[in-house]
């Protein structure tokens, strides 16, 4: 009795201890949402979370100060997009290298995990002088060739890779038996048995693409062409009136969906991530 | 008759051959584009300085390097600043991330809400968390002031006093990226079979012991892993000091890839800011080199 007693102390005292280390990381979330709904001049004027009156029209002023719904569109597009074309050429590749036997096959892998580690701060100044060579400043292309040919994409091989190695191969020769070709094999058979490392990359990709910072800044300058992190940025630094409570809207407006998703997929999502272990 | 049977399986190489360099050419082709050449590029720029007016670039060598060393102490200083990011954030996300992954790794009520609360800041992107913290930080109407002055505490101006707007960014880093390490450390302790801990036990080892003797070094390899991600991912940081601070004040937090893009992109110096990128690639590569020299030993 006594013993049981002295684990549920130790329960209890865990449990608290964790709720008050969660205040940092929950903390942010509800006051966004306070903030969202408050005036312009309560923002910081009120320390209540709770707004004087909900300033509703928060939202709709976020999508009359700039092309909002654009700009999440734009985000939500080059995002399915970049997450699409990398899934298809990251599998291919990872499946060649995999499981087709041949000459340089050792070469290219080393290459491309050469690759892995590499931040895209110390290629971004001669990618800027191709991307002008090539005509696409100020266009979406940068945001969704650099993303799937960098070293998000490379990890997206090299995890595929992973996988296909440890997928038995017996299916694929029963596979070859029937008369399918080599892509035929690898689109009918081994992609389908590879869901969870497709969905795992998959998830990975749409992330780091939803939420590019550095290229949409230095690629783009036309506010239509904004993706979502560069019009959050964008409430600041207009001179005359700060628009506090706008941003926060906007912010609450790109994070909601984000962390509705989140919570309902959660398992999938951690699970990819352990999967992975890849960098944030 | 031989040659007739070996003709066959030849083709059949050479058609695998083919096939697997079929499959490897998109990814490739354009890895050799937008990456491998880029960093090819950015050794030759870093070797050139580039004239505005007229569009051309002119051969300096050197220069450009023997600039940051020797010119002013900004380069040493903005050094120094990346690594004090990197050595406040490291230590403290990954003792935290440990932290959490023993508690939550067990099975019991709850562990899944905390695993969520404190995950959520990585699916959040750094730009809305930073903003967020930014309001959160500031002077006399920040949350953060309101709340230690219930206490009694008079808070610093946290983004604008020098010594204080590192340890800032630091934080709310660690806030923000801490529950991927978490979940990596979940993981790799649910590798570790149930019955080591339960025959440590039964000698009469206590939690510590258990921790420093079995968990602990059967967790080495990952803790390496995280290390390597952890310090790459604190030398690249850009959005937090973006948004949070700008690089102040007094270029407190003027870090190397944030002083790659000012240098590049503000104000144009592109040889030098190529040099500074040359600087991060050979840091990042010395530390992967690294990595695998430890991995290697291991063995």
């Amino acid at each position: 009795m006594n013993y049981r007693l002295e684990q549920k102390i130790t329960r209890i005292c865990w449990v608290v201890g964790l709720a008050a280390l969660a205040i940092p990381f929950v903390f942010p979330f509800i006051w966004m949402l306070s903030g969202a709904l408050k005036g312009q001049a309560d923002v910081f004027s009120s320390a209540s979370l709770i707004p004087q009156t909900a300033h509703w029209s928060n939202f709709s002023e976020v999508f009359a100060y700039q092309p909002f719904a654009r700009q999440y569109f734009n985000s939500l597009y080059i995002a399915v997009l970049v997450t699409g074309l990398t899934l298809f050429l990251s599998s291919m590749a990872g499946y060649a290298l995999a499981r087709l036997r041949f000459a340089g096959s050792a070469l290219v892998l080393l290459l491309l995990i050469s690759a892995l580690m590499m931040p895209e701060e110390v290629t971004i100044i001669p990618n800027f002088f191709l991307m002008r060579e090539l005509g696409l400043m100020n266009t979406h292309m940068p945001l969704i060739l650099l993303p799937l040919f960098g070293s998000q994409g490379v990890m997206a091989t090299f995890l595929m890779r992973q996988y296909f190695l440890a997928l038995p191969k017996e299916l694929e020769e029963a596979g070859r038996m029937d008369g399918l070709t080599r892509f035929g094999v690898y689109f009918k058979v081994a992609l389908p048995l590879s869901k969870p490392a497709l969905s795992a990359v998959g998830i990975i990709t749409f992330l780091f693409s939803w939420n590019l910072f550095l290229e949409p800044l230095v690629f783009v300058n036309d506010i239509k062409l904004f993706t979502l992190p560069l019009a959050l940025a964008n409430f600041t630094d207009t001179y005359g009136l700060p628009l506090w409570h706008l941003q926060l809207a906007a912010t609450a407006l790109a994070v909601i969906p984000m962390l509705i998703v989140y919570i309902l997929a959660q398992r999938q999502i951690v699970e990819s991530f352990a999967l992975s272990g890849v960098k944030g | 008759m031989s040659a007739a049977r070996t003709g066959p399986s030849l083709t059949l190489r050479t058609r695998e051959a083919i096939a697997g360099w079929l499959f490897v050419s998109p990814i490739l082709t354009g890895f050799l584009i937008f990456f491998v050449g880029p960093l090819i590029a950015v050794f030759y720029y870093s070797t050139t300085e580039w004239n505005l007016l007229s569009q051309q670039s002119r051969f300096v060598g050197m220069d450009n390097y023997v600039d940051a060393l020797t010119a002013n102490d900004t380069f040493w200083h903005v050094l120094g600043n990346s690594l004090v990011f990197a050595a406040g954030l490291v230590p403290l996300n990954m003792a935290l991330a440990l932290g959490l992954a023993l508690a939550l790794s067990k099975p019991m009520r709850g562990v899944v809400i905390f695993r969520t609360v404190f995950f959520a800041p990585v699916i959040t992107s750094a730009v809305a968390w930073a903003i967020i913290w930014t309001f959160l930080l500031q002077h006399e109407s920040g949350a953060v002031n309101q709340a230690l002055s219930v206490v009694g505490v008079d808070g610093p101006n946290w983004l604008h006093e020098p010594n204080w707007a590192m340890a800032s960014v630091i934080v709310t880093r660690v806030l923000k990226t801490v529950g991927l390490n978490m979940i990596l450390y979940i993981a790799a302790l649910q590798t570790i079979p149930r019955d080591y801990e339960e025959a440590a036990r039964l000698e009469g080892a206590n939690g510590w012991e258990i921790f420093r003797r079995i968990t602990w070094p059967l967790l080495a390899p990952t803790t390496l892993v995280i290390m390597v991600i952890t310090v790459v991912g604190s030398l690249k940081v850009f959005d937090h000091i973006y948004l949070m601070t700008g690089g102040g004040p007094q270029n407190a937090t003027l870090v190397l890839a944030f002083y790659i893009y000012e240098q590049g992109f503000k104000f144009f110096n592109t040889g030098y800011a190529s040099a500074l990128a040359v600087v991060l690639f050979v840091l990042i590569l010395a530390l992967t080199i690294l990595q695998m020299l430890l991995k290697a030993a291991r063995k």
